[in-house]
């Protein structure tokens, strides 16, 4: 047993891209083992792995942790990423709440019935350019420093980063009214520990293609 | 001026609901502004109060917060609800998020076409039986303590008392199968705010009515449909 957090979920991004993002931000290497059918989705839950019968489960710190959110938490917090006192914490849980309603936008693009395609498309440009991205422009813009909350690198430049790359890979000049926001993006690009995870090779994955949308459809039974 | 925490939402549990329970829990007194016209919440709006334009709002230690998470994560945290480790955080926030997926289908059923809510209260009976109450009911046989984590009342133990109730709204007989929920249900239901939050005349709501869809819908005009099929994003 080598004492590294293992990622169990499918071969692509899901809900389970985020944790790669925070952990791989964190510096901490992990294992993953990849689910690519129904049956095996169908073992785990019959082995009790699964506490809710679902996925992404982390095996973490000797716990079979599932919910995206209370290991996105756990992580954050194990790895001081997660402000330092309940107003700090507060501050990055609206940011990142706010991040998350986007990303699972851009999640399920690849799943929308094909006629719908093109306005849940409009529908996140018009979220990202005027509900989301002008919100985070600000919070940089009026305190000038790098991070957005205390002054100090932590989950929420972290998922800011993640999200603002997920849109750009769908609407490219997505960031051209957003000044700070490019900078921002520059920078949390070089810390090095985000550089490493940017890198061809690494755990992160390639957006959703055929393939990943077929072998959701099948594991979960959405046929 | 610390004053009491004042919540803006609807006259109606939707995503506020949760909020109103765990302060009730920690016995603390809150302030209500209902939304109920559609000026008054393009006034919200052009206040710059709602940081992504959303409501539940709750104005508290001089922070207006949004996001439903994490308001409820910072009332945990401040009133000693969250555990007292990392780890028991885990495990409440493991439990919060199971009960807030059932409560989230049933938060659903009302704004559905008919058809798709008998589909769809069928499902909730079926995951509530077979998916989450067994979760719960076995967490409580195998340490046979009178809380979920860690020997103390938290967070999660409020939310899975709301859930039970919610779902027994649905289904009176719903804790049938399960002995420790029934007396999980009734140790809980006695302590003592939260039997007053139970209590006629609390600040807590009813089930959604024809009269609250119709005000929700007449306020919060979503300008852009995300349309997508609503099976895949709750069921997954």
């Amino acid at each position: 047993m080598s004492g590294k957090p293992r990622l169990v979920y499918i071969n692509g991004r899901g809900r389970m891209e985020p944790i790669r993002w925070l952990l791989a931000a964190a510096g901490v290497e992990f294992e993953e083992k990849f689910v690519e059918t129904k049956e095996q989705l169908e073992k785990l839950v019959k082995d009790g792995d699964l506490l809710f019968h679902q996925l992404p489960m982390v095996e973490i710190d000797g716990m079979k942790m599932v919910q995206t959110r209370a290991i996105l938490s756990y992580i954050a917090g194990k790895y001081n990423l997660y402000g330092k006192d309940l107003k700090e914490r507060a501050l990055i849980d609206m940011y990142v709440e706010g991040i998350t309603d986007l990303m699972q936008m851009v999640m399920m693009l690849p799943f929308s019935p094909a006629e719908a395609k093109a306005k849940n498309l409009a529908s996140i440009e018009e979220k990202a350019t005027k509900r989301y991205f002008p919100v985070f422009e600000k919070v940089l813009k009026q305190h000038g420093q790098d991070f957005l909350v205390g002054n100090r690198f932590s989950w929420a430049d972290v998922q800011l980063l993640e999200v603002i790359l997920a849109v750009e890979e769908k609407i490219p000049a997505v960031l051209s009214g957003f000044p700070q926001l490019q900078a921002f993006k520059t920078k949390m690009s070089n810390v090095p520990t985000i550089k490493k995870f940017l890198q061809p090779g690494s755990a992160r994955k390639p957006p959703p293609d055929d393939n990943y949308v077929a072998t959701v459809m099948s594991i979960f039974n959405l046929n | 001026m610390a004053g009491k925490p004042k919540l803006y939402y609807f006259d109606g549990r939707g995503k506020m609901e949760s909020i109103r329970w765990l302060l009730a829990a920690a016995g603390v007194e809150f302030e209500e502004k209902f939304l109920e016209t559609r000026e008054q919440y393009e006034k919200l709006l052009q206040s710059g109060s709602l940081l992504f334009q959303q409501v539940p709002l709750v104005e508290i230690d001089g922070m207006k917060m949004v996001q439903t998470r994490a308001i409820l994560n910072y009332i945990a945290g401040k009133y000693n609800l969250y555990g007292k480790d990392l780890k028991e955080r885990a495990w409440i926030d493991m439990y919060v998020e199971g009960t807030t997926d059932l409560m989230g289908m049933i938060m659903q059923l009302p704004l559905q076409s008919a058809e798709m809510r008998e589909k769809n209260l069928a499902l909730i009976i079926e995951r509530a039986k077979t998916r989450y109450f067994p979760v719960y009911e076995k967490a409580l046989k195998d340490h046979g303590h009178d809380y979920l984590v860690g020997n103390k009342f938290s967070w999660a133990d409020i939310q899975l008392l709301e859930a039970i109730l919610m779902v027994e709204e649905c289904k009176p007989d719903i804790l049938s199968a399960f002995p420790q929920l029934q007396a999980f249900k009734g140790r809980i239901s006695n302590i003592p705010t939260i039997k007053k939050f139970l209590q006629p005349g609390s600040q807590r709501k009813p089930p959604a009515d024809d009269k609250y869809i119709a005000n929700r819908g007449k306020c919060c005009l979503t300008s852009v449909r995300f349309h997508f099929p609503q099976l895949l994003l709750k069921y997954l």
